[in-house]
């Protein structure tokens, strides 16, 4: 099965394209003189005017919107092409065939009954390891041994919770990984990115404060290591200020819980804070492959426990890393550029879906300046440029 | 076996909403899935708040036309019938829904209905004529301040002119089809959904 996934890692990851609707990637203008065009059987000229059809084109967008949006998309999970044996992941079930369901009923034996129970011993002995070893070492006097052991302890445990999860993880560019006094920055669809990232190198984590399992582990780890853990609604410039002394003595730090959680196929805006500090960035782009086991964790629906169990009894999580080229701000360019900048280059890599879109969407409404674009746009159409108002 | 319900049977009346609407089966559960979606307090229906939080709706010009056009009658609620009998409107033309029988009534998706639907985005009181007032003010959403009133009032003017043929001053649906007979509707307003 290992193979078979690793096999299958190395086909190109194709931008999303499934959804609901068919969606043709034309402009305002262009379908607008289409829809024209094919209204009236006079020669096109380009002189601005209205015609009654052009709310065609409004009217069909908006619809589209309706039955499908980028947004409220990536707020759900993926829909595989073809099934993978996971109930969960099929949404249009119809019972297909008998031999179908009885493949499905040995899935799910084999994947509770012996998949399951491997994992959950694993995935206890790790965590239970990292807590434990944490704590000691914590009681350690600061120093290079502590440094050394901590260091050691977070990669095994990390490394035994991969293998709990069964990740399979495919690393590109690995020369490319941060370094001391970076910042490592990386999209992130769930607190597995953070055991995947952590079992490939010694973090210093920046994140969102958890209750229940993840508190305590959260609370053990910072006793060997110094992270920072936040509440989200707290505001950040007293961790910034931590953030950069944690840079000066040399530490490197994963600020990739600082978004919100998404699907994977598209990367949100950053929160900027982590782009002021003026440190090196480290971007790194997650993919995961949905064909054997599905990592969104849509955290208004599971819980952390529920979402664990269901990534235990997948198949197997398969993704790749890739760590891209380290990225400093320029000089002319802003805080939200920057991050504009690694954004794209992080959703370039892993063919992800750059979204313009806050992930703070999910809570709050839209700014009227993409409004306004689109209505320049179309009054260029209909009464032209300044230039052009002679006629009429 | 076959433990797991088809999420079919989760849609109330289906059958009939199948009948009424056209959509396959198939496409219902995917448009029952969106609606879901899109009902976040789980209400089980939908308000104007919810189709307002579709960022890609809110910044279409025509956004909240479009979103009146769900709530007929001074309703607050959608449900999922309503729901996708708007959404009907826009399924494409197939050949078996041009031999129909001629006793049922005009499917949703017919080019007289697709045509209403757009005459009724901008029949802002609904009284089915598009006055030259109403006009106006629709031209207003979709460009914004970009545009000045003199410009705006000559461009509702002349359209009226053009397609005003029984001379009141008004476009009715009958002559915003006839101004509109050449356009292929069938294909503009439509929106294929994927199997």
């Amino acid at each position: 099965m290992e193979r078979g996934a690793k096999e299958k890692n190395h086909q190109l990851y194709k931008p999303y394209t499934n959804g609901i609707i068919a969606k043709d990637p034309t402009s305002l203008e262009e379908e607008i003189k289409e829809i024209r065009r094919s209204g009236s059987n006079k020669t096109l000229d380009n002189t601005p005017e209205f015609e009654l059809s052009d709310i065609f084109y409004f009217c069909r967008k908006g619809m589209e919107t309706i039955m499908d949006d980028e947004v409220t998309k990536r707020f759900s999970a993926e829909e595989l092409e073809s099934w993978n044996l996971l109930s969960r992941t099929n949404y249009n079930f119809q019972y297909i065939s008998l031999r179908l369901t009885v493949l499905w009923g040995l899935g799910v034996l084999i994947r509770y009954c012996f998949l399951l129970p491997l994992r959950i011993a694993l995935a206890f002995t790790g965590i239970s390891l990292l807590v434990v070893g944490t704590t000691v070492v914590g009681y350690l006097p600061n120093g290079r041994f502590k440094e050394f052991m901590s260091k050691h302890v977070h990669l095994m445990c990390y490394r035994i919770c991969v293998r709990a999860l069964t990740a399979i993880i495919t690393y590109h560019d690995r020369e490319n990984r941060p370094r001391n006094g970076g910042i490592c920055v990386a999209n992130h669809t769930s607190p597995i990115d953070v055991i995947i990232l952590a079992s490939d190198g010694y973090y210093a984590m920046v994140g969102q404060v958890h209750g229940g399992l993840m508190g305590v582990i959260q609370r053990a780890m910072v006793k060997a290591c110094p992270h920072v853990w936040f509440e989200r609604s707290e505001v950040k410039d007293r961790h910034l200020v931590s953030l950069k002394k944690r840079l000066v003595s040399g530490h490197f730090i994963v600020s990739c819980i600082l978004g919100t959680c998404i699907n994977n196929t598209s990367v949100m805006m950053f929160k900027k804070g982590s782009f002021e500090i003026g440190a090196t960035v480290y971007p790194v782009a997650i993919k995961y492959d949905p064909q054997f086991g599905d990592a969104f964790w849509n955290s208004s629906k599971y819980g952390m426990v529920t979402y664990l169990l269901r990534m235990m009894t997948s198949w197997a999580i398969v993704c790749s890393v890739w760590y891209l080229p380290p990225m400093t701000r320029e000089a002319d360019e802003d805080a939200v550029q920057f991050a504009n900048r690694v954004k794209s280059a992080i959703a370039r890599q892993g063919g992800l879906v750059d979204l313009l879109w806050d992930g703070g969407l999910k809570r709050e409404k839209v700014k009227d300046t993409f409004k306004e674009e689109q209505q320049k746009l179309y009054s260029k159409m209909i009464v032209g440029n300044h230039e052009d108002r002679s006629r009429s | 076996m076959g433990s797991r319900s088809s999420h079919a049977a989760v849609i109330p009346n289906v059958d009939s909403i199948r009948r009424e609407t056209g959509f396959s089966q198939a496409s219902l559960v995917r448009l029952h899935h969106r609606f879901r979606a899109l009902d976040r307090n789980k209400k089980g229906y939908l308000s104007r708040m919810d189709l307002q939080q579709i960022g890609a709706l809110a910044v279409n010009p025509l956004g909240d036309r479009i979103i009146e056009s769900f709530f007929p009658n001074g309703s607050q609620r959608v449900d999922f019938p309503g729901f996708v009998r708007v959404l009907a409107h826009f399924r494409p033309v197939e050949d078996e829904d041009t031999d129909q029988d001629p006793k049922k009534p005009e499917p949703l998706n017919s080019r007289r209905n697709k045509l209403h639907y757009a005459f009724q985005l901008y029949d802002l009181d609904r009284d089915g004529k598009i006055s030259r007032h109403e006009m106006l003010q629709v031209l207003r959403l979709m460009v914004g301040v970009q545009v000045t009133e003199e410009q705006l009032e000559n461009i509702a003017d002349r359209t009226v002119q053009e397609a005003d043929e029984d001379g009141d001053g008004a476009v009715s649906f009958l002559e915003f089809t006839k101004s509109l007979e050449k356009m292929d509707v069938e294909q503009k307003m439509s929106i294929r959904i994927l199997k």
